[in-house]
């Protein structure tokens, strides 16, 4: 009865920081022509928040299984992908092919 | 110390004393980077050596072999076209057509693009079809309109070479001559192919009389209000990024390759600007016919489509402001030297029997050749440019 108390306890205390079961997001930055990060590694349902901060357009994009295109993207704008499913993801700027991230999801 | 490495440290140091005492003629690029005009030359600075990949390392052996094989014409089908037919040295490793032509005068549909600084490129060819060097050197190679060669025939006709079995031996030992070993030694050979110091490297090196008053502010239009510096950045004049520049032509380029990229339909791969004057006509179809029609094609030219590049848009250059950005291109090209042609196996053909060197008796396997090329400095004639990375 203990246990159970102090459990129930600890999941309300998780709750009310709305941790639970909450998708996270993480900012991958592209700017002068790169992106910030060259590995990004995530859980399942969760996102990652695109900043494009150069003063150029990009095209977020990813090829083969799980492919996925955010289309052209602006400077000074954020597009955000759901990654649903497990697996590796290279992503590139379709216009800046130079451009590569790595996108792991467990 | 290598050539190369004196002329980096001369040029920012030389740089570094202009930085404090000129007049810097401030200005905003588009989206409001503002840079000055020194601080834009240090953008130009040209490499210190030249990047070769881990599973394809350089070797002063390999790269004679490359060259060998890339002014072979026994490496097409019709043993009459060589790489070196339409990648040219004498117009800039160009062809000087509006578009190639490949196997049987064959007219082909885009510009032969010049294979110079391609050590430094990704996605090979103007649609980039290909993501190296390696794999691209094959692609002509076995496209039926351009140099049509079976390649599993072209193993056999090289192995008949017994000049050719030997420097394959001495840079792939057992592994002998194969298809991918064919295109390691004619990759790293075109790594070598870099374009020479320009009047322009001598200005960002601190010469202010290399390059001309019209041509620095040429240089000004470039990185500002003619926003040519979107895509063609770097000491390369390229980003191997993809465009749309609103080329009123059919071809859809890399939007073959990503027909669900809405901006990659009629997209085609930035080309370098070194040389650039030595490499008419422009354009991946050959629609330009000098440096002038380019900039006039990018001032107001272009055909307005939904996939046309966020990057080009209506310049408003006055004629005096074309003429200045032309100066400044003029500008990129060095005075390379003259590119020696290689001797091609066998060379003893008293018994020979065919023009395609098709014949097991040509020659002894004396390794005479192999010793020669293994004594090639990095670059052969391009070493006083750059070293190699090895």
């Amino acid at each position: 009865m203990k246990l159970n108390i102090i459990t129930f306890a600890a999941t309300a205390l998780l709750i009310a920081s709305g941790t639970v079961a909450s998708a996270a997001e993480v900012v991958v930055t592209q700017k002068a022509k790169k992106f910030d990060q060259k590995k990004v590694t995530i859980n399942k349902g969760d996102s990652i928040k695109f900043v494009n901060a150069d003063s150029i357009t990009h095209n977020i994009h990813s090829r083969g299984a799980g492919k996925f295109d955010l289309g052209a993207q602006k400077p000074n704008t954020a597009m955000t992908h759901v990654f649903a499913a497990d697996g590796t993801f290279k992503i590139r700027c379709a216009i800046h092919p130079k451009m590569k991230l790595k996108v792991t999801v467990k | 110390m290598p050539t190369a490495h004196i002329i980096s440290k001369i040029a920012a140091g030389a740089i570094m004393a202009l930085a404090g005492g000129a007049t810097l003629a401030a200005s905003i690029a588009q989206a409001g980077e503002i840079k000055s005009r020194e601080e834009w030359k240090k953008e130009y600075a040209r490499p210190a050596e030249i990047p070769f990949p881990e599973d394809n390392p350089y070797t002063a052996a390999k790269a004679d072999l490359g060259r060998t094989l890339f002014f072979d014409p026994r490496l097409s089908g019709s043993n009459y076209i060589s790489c070196g037919t339409c990648h040219n040295p004498s117009f800039a490793w160009g062809d000087g057509l509006p578009t190639g032509i490949g196997h049987g005068m064959t007219v082909l549909g885009r510009r032969t693009p010049t294979i110079l600084n391609l050590a430094w490129s990704e996605q090979l060819m103007w649609d980039g079809r290909f993501e190296t060097l390696e794999q691209q050197a094959l692609g002509p190679m076995s496209a039926p309109v351009e140099m049509n060669q079976q390649m599993e025939a072209i193993v056999t006709e090289l192995q008949s070479i017994p000049e050719y079995r030997t420097l394959f031996k001495v840079n792939f030992g057992d592994e002998g001559i194969t298809v991918p070993n064919i295109a390691k030694a004619i990759a790293t050979f075109e790594r070598t192919v870099v374009s020479g110091i320009a009047p322009f490297d001598r200005w960002v090196a601190g010469d202010e009389t290399a390059i001309s008053a019209n041509a620095k502010r040429g240089f000004d239009l470039f990185n500002n209000k003619a926003n040519c510096v979107a895509c063609h950045s770097g000491w390369n004049f390229t980003d191997d990024s993809f465009h749309d520049i609103g080329l009123a032509s059919e071809d859809i380029g890399r939007g073959e390759q990503l027909p669900d990229v809405a901006v990659m339909k009629h997209a085609f791969k930035v080309p370098t600007l070194r040389n650039a004057v030595e490499r008419a006509p422009y354009m991946h179809d050959g629609s330009a016919k000098n440096l002038f029609s380019v900039v006039a094609h990018y001032n107001n030219g272009f055909v307005k489509r939904p996939s046309l590049s966020a990057e080009v848009y209506e310049l408003n250059l006055t004629d005096a402001e074309q003429a200045d950005l032309v100066a400044f291109m003029k500008t990129l090209s060095s005075n390379d030297e003259q590119v020696a042609f290689p001797r091609l196996p066998p060379f003893d053909q008293t018994l020979a029997g065919s023009v395609s060197g098709v014949n097991t008796a040509a020659g002894k396997p004396d390794g005479t050749n192999a010793a020669k090329a293994a004594t090639t400095s990095c670059g052969g004639f391009f070493q006083h440019v750059l070293p190699c990375n090895k």
